[in-house]
């Protein structure tokens, strides 16, 4: 059952990270409710390229979901309307016909515009660099299951593992914070068995490294939580404040 | 920088003052609730004065005085503070807000500012008179004067739904930011809280709004 729908675009335009910027509307006749938002945004580019004008700039590269290249705030709501879905695996279907949608970049001052609808993430690849990984020598494979896990551990940080780390968290939060992308790395690597020597100063300098990209504080409002495209949910904040006071408070002998 | 000052420094540690002093602030809340009860008993009074003559000649509860109006001022002060700086997190603001999150969550800063007002005309009318200046009336002739007035008692009852609001999110929201929340028993944390916004502002009204109709 093919369907088509008009709409009216509210398109953040922005020539660079210096200029104004400002929404530009736009009227688009004919979209099938079967396209994706991306591909409905594909076919506004053509639209402005046949008129002659500079296409709307965005992100994007795997459209299945798992990349965290593409973001856009949607009628106010990080990656669109629906729940647990990036905006490429967002479809038509789900906008009326004759709806204006206004389409923004994710916005937090940690998050500068590079053109239109594109941000600069690199905060997120810093706050990594932090302290987002474990220490392992490369070299011969070892034994399988050398290392004991336990399945509900590995579980749960599989759980914080399916961070895509697209920001979308940020950008819905009231703050600008990044306490759940945080919360999610943090959990991930505190509930393994190798993630266990960098335990107290990856928690520690992973905040610092949150709060010196600018960054705000987190006010547990969950916003973060319901417009996750992976749904991480508000446990790991709770988990990312307990290792936080492990950290600071328990552990006494710490590596820095 | 030592680590408990470093600890502080961090916006996770300026939180943990935040539910601390919260959580401090919403055990006190259970004890003058249950204080205020006295002022039901029907014996015009003599309970509720001696009850609050006690608490002012009591030494632990005067140090725990101190704590509260630090708790208070604290609260306050890193709370107006927090969210001028989370305001300066995003210059740019959107077009179309997001509301995806609760009400209460989102606007503590309002529910919160409503409190510090109500705060304010609580001091000014009880505890300025009875403690800082003196006066001739007893603390229950202060309540009876205070309540017989409409106005004064639509403005406490109307300040405890605000206050309700405000405790909707910080219950839970403390116990997060304390890293107290536990899979296990999360169901019943929750269900704890949202008792706890519901009744212990209600009481407060209630008792408000019962004195004003015994005096009218």
């Amino acid at each position: 059952m093919s369907k088509t729908i008009n709409l009216t675009l509210k398109v953040w335009r922005q020539s660079g990270p210096n200029d104004k910027g400002g929404f530009e509307t736009y009227s688009l006749q004919n979209v099938s409710t079967r396209m994706s938002f991306l591909e409905m945004l594909d076919v506004l580019n053509q639209q402005l390229i046949a008129e002659g004008k500079r296409p709307v700039e965005f992100e994007h590269d795997c459209r299945e979901g798992i990349c965290g290249a593409c973001s856009l705030v949607i009628n106010g709501r990080p990656h669109g309307p629906n729940y647990r879905t990036t905006t490429c695996q967002l479809h038509m279907r789900h906008f009326k016909d004759g709806e204006t949608i206004y389409i923004e970049p994710f916005r937090a001052d940690a998050f500068p515009v590079v053109k239109d609808l594109i941000v600069d993430r690199s905060a997120f690849d810093r706050i990594m660099a932090a302290g987002g990984y474990i220490s392992v020598n490369t070299g011969s494979p070892q034994d399988a299951n050398n290392i004991p896990v336990p399945k509900p551990k590995a579980d749960k940080a599989f759980d914080a593992a399916e961070c895509i780390g697209c920001g979308a968290c940020v950008a819905a939060c009231p703050n600008a914070s990044a306490m759940l992308f945080v919360a999610a790395k943090v959990s991930h690597l505190s509930l393994l068995p190798q993630g266990e020597p960098e335990r107290e100063r990856r928690v520690r300098r992973m905040i610092e490294a949150m709060d010196a990209e600018g960054f705000g504080h987190c006010t547990n409002t969950g916003a973060c939580s319901i417009e996750c495209p992976k749904a991480i949910p508000q446990e790991f904040i709770n988990r990312l404040n307990r290792e936080f006071l492990r950290a600071s408070f328990i552990t006494e002998i710490t590596d820095d | 920088m030592n680590t408990i000052a470093r600890v502080f420094s961090y916006s996770v540690g300026r939180k943990l003052i935040m539910a601390a002093t919260g959580l401090f602030l919403i055990i006190f809340l259970v004890e003058h609730l249950i204080g205020n009860f006295l002022l039901l008993k029907g014996d015009g009074g003599a309970a509720f004065i001696e009850y609050s003559a006690s608490m002012v000649h009591n030494l632990l509860i005067r140090i725990v005085e101190i704590l509260l109006f630090a708790a208070i001022v604290v609260h306050v002060i890193d709370g107006f503070a927090l969210f001028l700086s989370g305001r300066q997190k995003r210059s740019q603001r959107y077009a179309v807000r997001n509301k995806s999150a609760s009400w209460t969550s989102r606007n503590m800063i309002v529910t919160g500012t409503v409190i510090l007002i109500f705060l304010v005309v609580h001091f000014y009318t009880f505890f300025v008179p009875y403690r800082v200046i003196g006066t001739d009336a007893t603390i229950y002739d202060l309540v009876i004067e205070a309540f017989s007035n409409p106005y004064y008692t639509a403005f406490y009852v109307l300040a405890f739904l605000f206050l309700g609001l405000h405790l909707k999110h910080a219950f839970i929201s403390s116990l997060q930011t304390l890293g107290l929340r536990h899979l296990k028993y999360d169901r019943l944390l929750q269900i704890i809280g949202t008792l706890y916004a519901v009744f212990v502002p209600a009481g407060y009204a209630l008792i408000a709004i019962y004195i004003y109709l015994k005096t009218a």
